[in-house]
């Protein structure tokens, strides 16, 4: 405990905001691209230095215990930031196309920029925050931030789109703000009035054992529906597949990659609190009962798309839906696989989104039956996407069958009721998805092959990881996983 | 309450003013009214907040008077204000349920969160704990005015006055939450009007109107080019 | 049964019957004034009635005993009404045999049988007013019960002495609950002794007339009784309310002559300003149509509403 400092963590959480606030008084500069990459590597390099320390050190609590730093967090730290900064890659060429297409104006780049660090620095914040009252405005800060790059190309699809995330997410976080008042007041009446920090998060954890059941019971019921509506669970989860489709593609990676990511992280640490406090079974099973809704609807809706980004965006969803079943089941092996899985699916979707934004680009259209024969139009992109799917649905030897597995068995033996569903989502998962893909990459086409292959180092580095991820977990991160699930506990 | 100090009285009696006035809003279509609505909701909050100040002495809780006076009684409403007036959208839509309806349900809103409230109002040692389950109400109101209005205005108002029942009951629980949180709500909350605010010039620009039945076309099966 | 009750329920009695009229006259001349006009004399209520039963009842052909019996028998739960409310004293021995509820019944009973009386006759207009009257009782009466109850879940009784002792008695606070529903009680009373907004006790006009509708059949004394049991039933209804949101001043001892007859300046002192609040109310507020009518009611019952749920929250 205490008031130490941490100059990593202090870079981590500044330079985003730096950047978001050079990158918008500088306005429309032609290297505004490369600064934007400038700072996420620079963010990047902070997480690792922090990652670092924290590996070495253990757990690091700062700034008057407002912001602290575990096994858990600072993997997810470390995600984001690196995934940011491959997204930062990717966009540069993407959206410089997107320029040349009209699609947006240079002045809007600069929003857009600004807008992307702003984001970035929201997400960390409420990652590395101890306080759960500015956990909630980090998220809120997350969606505020995002809304107007979702409807950056003004269209009517895309206004829509994000008019639906604000008021969804607007709704669900008051929900959650709601919770936190509860935890708030079930804290104080437990530790007396301690102002600051009855909020935070070290110090429930310390007495959740005496919080009011009744009360945390009723908070989490709140900050699940909140926090679970970012998280994209079903029935709150409309506005995830507008908001990917029809904003910006680097966007929609980091969506899909990053956000979703966070909001479970709000969840879990939530769940953590309340099944100090509750000692039964109830949040696990509403976790597991909302993350197998999720799956089962976001599977079935697969079916029904037409659009490449919606489709991967449902597919974001039954992903979720898999990770909070499994924070559900909680015990050692589940927590391990889903924080795998959360891994292996931000880094996958990313690169799939990535892959996907330059087949619609190339193609002028996100409609799958106008995307034809990618691997005669660009190998690289044909074969980003190919893999990109091939990995989602969880085909060996990627990571995310290794992690799938891992669920999966313990869902046999911890809850065997759910396995058979769970199967039977995966299986239809893969029919529609890879029934969409394959015709998309194979299909005859009458369009020429590409001058100039697209530049798409970032798909193959995720994949890569992902592939690696697949194969052999080094030790240092496994046991980074493992004290990671230690933390959130749970199960039998 | 009966021999209760008078300021807990004049906290109870705003308490039930806010819960009025939530009706109210429900009840009104003309959106420059709605508008004068939350401005009046702010107000009471304002005085509810002073009121609860005096009477535990807590300083930070003048300091958030201060923030409510500036922002909610002052800023949004001359925010929203200035926009109905940019944009020139003045009534609302009919709603999708009648005004009798939505009454008969917000009266069957009020009674859930009453029993919702029940328990934290038990555990509660504050001398205001009553008004827990009024907040309540103040919050699933606003939250069915949200979902009836058709008006993208409308529901920024409901979302606003949602977020004015949540510290209304955070400050009848707990006399608040820290400062810190506080002031990233408040940020927040005047950060999310200002987006608003953008985000309605980009939709009337593109649909000359500010009715949400244009925004209905994107469903689960809808395939969307974008490229077209 | 003490003296001092049936003195305070006879001179209640007399009270009602006298000073109902006046009541009319009153409120009749503070719409005067404060339109500008030169008021009616304050007693031009007595002379109409009066009046009226110097003149040959002219009945229908084909009406009824229904139709001459109803002036007697709304006129008789008017009466009885005023017996129940407790205007001056609460130790009233009609009290004993009907409480707030059966109240409100007998203010029913003698709509039904206007209204029953309005179409005995079978006239266009008669039926019409019935038909509105039956319209705006449906929906004011849930209100006014509901008004009640929650002044009944203050005192834990449905009583009204008891209510109007257990109000009168209590420490002086806030009541929010009782602001709403006074504020529902109001509109109530509006609508239910046809002023405006709801009607307009002025004119025939045969698109928007309620009350005046009913009676259009009648003439001389049945008239004269109507008119009378319409000026009770406002004077009824600003004593119900006195009772239940201003019951100071009423005499609540056992043995209180003093008490009784201090209590009578109060009660006026009470008549006259309710009777300017009304005039101004009616002033300011313009005349809705009829079909808006279930709309004003609706907003009063949920005030009502909106009491009880604030006295069941709050405690208050």
């Amino acid at each position: 405990m205490g008031g130490g400092a941490s100059v990593e963590l202090l870079l981590l959480l500044a330079t985003p905001l730096t950047g978001a606030l050079t990158l918008g008084l500088l306005g429309a500069r032609r290297f505004a691209p490369e600064l934007n990459i400038g700072f996420s590597l620079l963010t990047f390099l902070a997480a690792c230095a922090l990652a670092v320390r924290v590996v070495a050190a253990g757990r690091l609590i700062v700034a008057h215990d407002q912001f602290f730093i575990d096994a858990f967090n600072v993997f997810l730290v470390t995600l984001t930031a690196f995934v940011g900064l491959t997204t930062a890659i990717f966009s540069r060429p993407y959206m410089r196309v997107e320029l040349e297409h009209g699609r947006v104006r240079s002045t809007q780049l600069r929003l857009y920029h600004s807008m992307y660090q702003l984001f970035m620095s929201t997400m960390l914040v409420a990652l590395t925050t101890n306080n759960m009252g500015l956990l909630w405005v980090a998220m809120e800060a997350a969606t505020l931030s995002t809304v107007l790059l979702v409807t950056l190309y003004r269209t009517a699809a895309s206004l829509e789109a994000g008019w639906k995330y604000f008021i969804l997410c607007g709704v669900g976080i008051a929900q959650a703000l709601f919770g936190t008042i509860l935890l708030y007041f079930a804290a104080e009446h437990a530790i007396g009035a301690e102002g600051v920090s009855a909020l935070l998060w070290t110090h429930l954890n310390g007495v959740k054992g005496q919080l009011e059941p009744a009360v945390l019971g009723l908070a989490f019921v709140f900050l699940l529906v909140g926090y679970g509506t970012k998280v994209g669970l079903a029935p709150l989860h409309s506005w995830l597949p507008d908001a990917h489709a029809e904003g910006p593609t680097p966007i929609s990676a980091v969506l899909s990659g990053l956000l979703l990511n966070v909001a479970i992280y709000a969840v879990v640490r939530c769940k953590v609190l309340v099944e100090g406090s509750l000692h039964s079974a109830l949040p696990s099973r509403m976790l597991m009962g909302f993350g197998l809704l999720s799956v089962v609807l976001a599977v079935f809706l697969l079916w029904r798309q037409r659009d490449i980004k919606r489709l991967f965006a449902y597919s974001s969803i039954e992903h979720m839906g898999i990770i909070t079943f499994a924070f559900g089941m909680g015990g050692a092996v589940a927590n391990f696989a889903a924080l795998l899985h959360m891994t292996v699916h931000s880094l996958t979707k990313s690169a799939i989104f990535f892959a996907a934004g330059h087949a619609a680009q190339k193609a002028g259209s996100q409609l799958m039956d106008q995307i034809r024969g990618l691997i005669t139009v660009s190998p690289t992109i044909g074969w980003g996407l190919m893999m990109g799917s091939l990995a989602i649905l969880g085909l060996p030897p990627f990571g995310v069958f290794a992690s799938e597995f891992l669920i999966l068995t313990t869902a046999m033996r911890e809850q065997p009721w759910a396995t058979p569903i769970l199967l039977t989502a995966l299986a239809v998962a893969f029919a529609a998805i890879f029934g969409r893909v394959q015709p998309m990459v194979f299909g005859e086409t009458t369009a020429k092959r590409l001058p100039h292959p697209p530049a798409l180092l970032p798909v193959f580095v995720h994949l890569g990881l992902v592939l690696v991820l697949g194969l052999y977990i080094p030790p240092y991160l496994a046991d980074w996983y493992r004290a990671a699930a230690r933390l959130i506990g749970g199960g039998g | 309450m009966n021999g209760a100090p008078l300021t807990l009285q004049l906290l109870n009696f705003c308490a039930a003013l806010l819960l009025l006035l939530s009706f109210a809003m429900l009840s009104q279509r003309r959106i420059v009214n709605l508008v004068n609505l939350l401005a009046v909701q702010g107000s009471v909050l304002l005085l509810a907040t002073l009121l609860l100040a005096a009477r535990t002495g807590q300083h930070h809780l003048y300091l958030s008077a201060a923030l409510t006076l500036g922002l909610k009684v002052i800023l949004l409403p001359w925010l929203l204000h200035r926009l109905i007036r940019r944009l020139g959208v003045y009534w609302d839509a009919e709603p999708l349920l009648n005004i009798s309806g939505t009454m008969l349900v917000g009266v069957l809103t009020v009674v859930f969160a009453f029993g919702l409230a029940q328990p934290i109002s038990q555990l509660a040692s504050t001398a205001t704990r009553n008004a827990i389950g009024i907040a309540v109400a103040v919050v699933l109101l606003s939250f069915l005015m949200m979902i009836t209005r058709r008006k993208a205005m409308s529901q920024v108002v409901g979302f606003l006055s949602m977020e004015n029942g949540l510290f209304f009951g955070a400050m009848s629980a707990t006399y608040g939450m820290p400062m810190v949180v506080e002031f990233g709500v408040a940020l927040d909350v005047l950060v999310a009007v200002l987006v608003l605010g953008i985000f309605f010039f980009q939709i009337r620009e593109q649909f000359d109107s500010l009715d949400l039945h244009h925004l209905e076309s994107l469903r689960e099966e809808a395939g969307h080019g974008g490229r077209s | 049964m003490r003296p001092i009750e049936v003195v305070t329920q006879l001179l209640e009695l007399a009270a009602a019957l006298a000073a109902a009229p006046l009541f009319l006259g009153w409120i009749n001349q503070c719409r005067a004034w404060l339109q500008n006009r030169s008021a009616p004399s304050i007693w031009l209520p007595y002379r109409g009635i009066a009046k009226l039963f110097h003149k040959d009842a002219v009945i229908a052909v084909r009406a009824s005993a229904l139709f001459r019996l109803a002036p007697y028998i709304v006129f008789g739960a008017m009466v009885l009404a005023a017996g129940i409310i407790p205007s001056m004293g609460t130790r009233l021995p009609f009290t004993r045999i009907a409480d707030a509820i059966a109240l409100v019944g007998l203010l029913a009973t003698a709509r039904v049988f206007m209204s029953l009386a309005a179409m005995d006759v079978g006239t266009a207009f008669g039926t019409l007013g019935a038909r509105r009257e039956m319209m705006v009782g449906f929906l004011a009466e849930p209100a006014l019960l509901m008004i009640i109850f929650v002044a009944s879940l203050i005192s834990a009784t449905t009583a009204l002495p008891a209510i109007t002792e257990h109000l009168a008695t209590q420490t002086l606070g806030l009541y929010p609950s009782l602001a709403f529903t006074a504020v529902a009680f109001t509109m109530v009373l509006l609508a239910e002794n046809a002023r405006i907004p709801i009607d307009n006790p002025a004119t025939h006009l045969e698109l928007t007339m309620i009350h005046e509708a009913l009676l259009l059949e009648y003439s001389a004394r049945h008239l004269a009784l109507m008119e009378w049991a319409a000026a009770l039933k406002l004077f009824n209804y600003a004593c119900i309310g006195f009772a239940l949101f201003i019951p100071w001043g009423v005499s609540t001892g056992q043995e209180a002559p003093l008490a009784l007859l201090a209590s009578i300046p109060v009660l006026a002192a009470k008549l006259i300003v309710a009777g300017g609040a009304l005039a101004l109310i009616e002033t300011v507020s313009a005349k809705l149509r009829v079909f808006r009518a279930p709309e004003f009611l609706a907003t009063a019952f949920l005030f009502a509403v909106l009491g009880l749920l604030v006295h069941l929250l709050l405690g208050a």
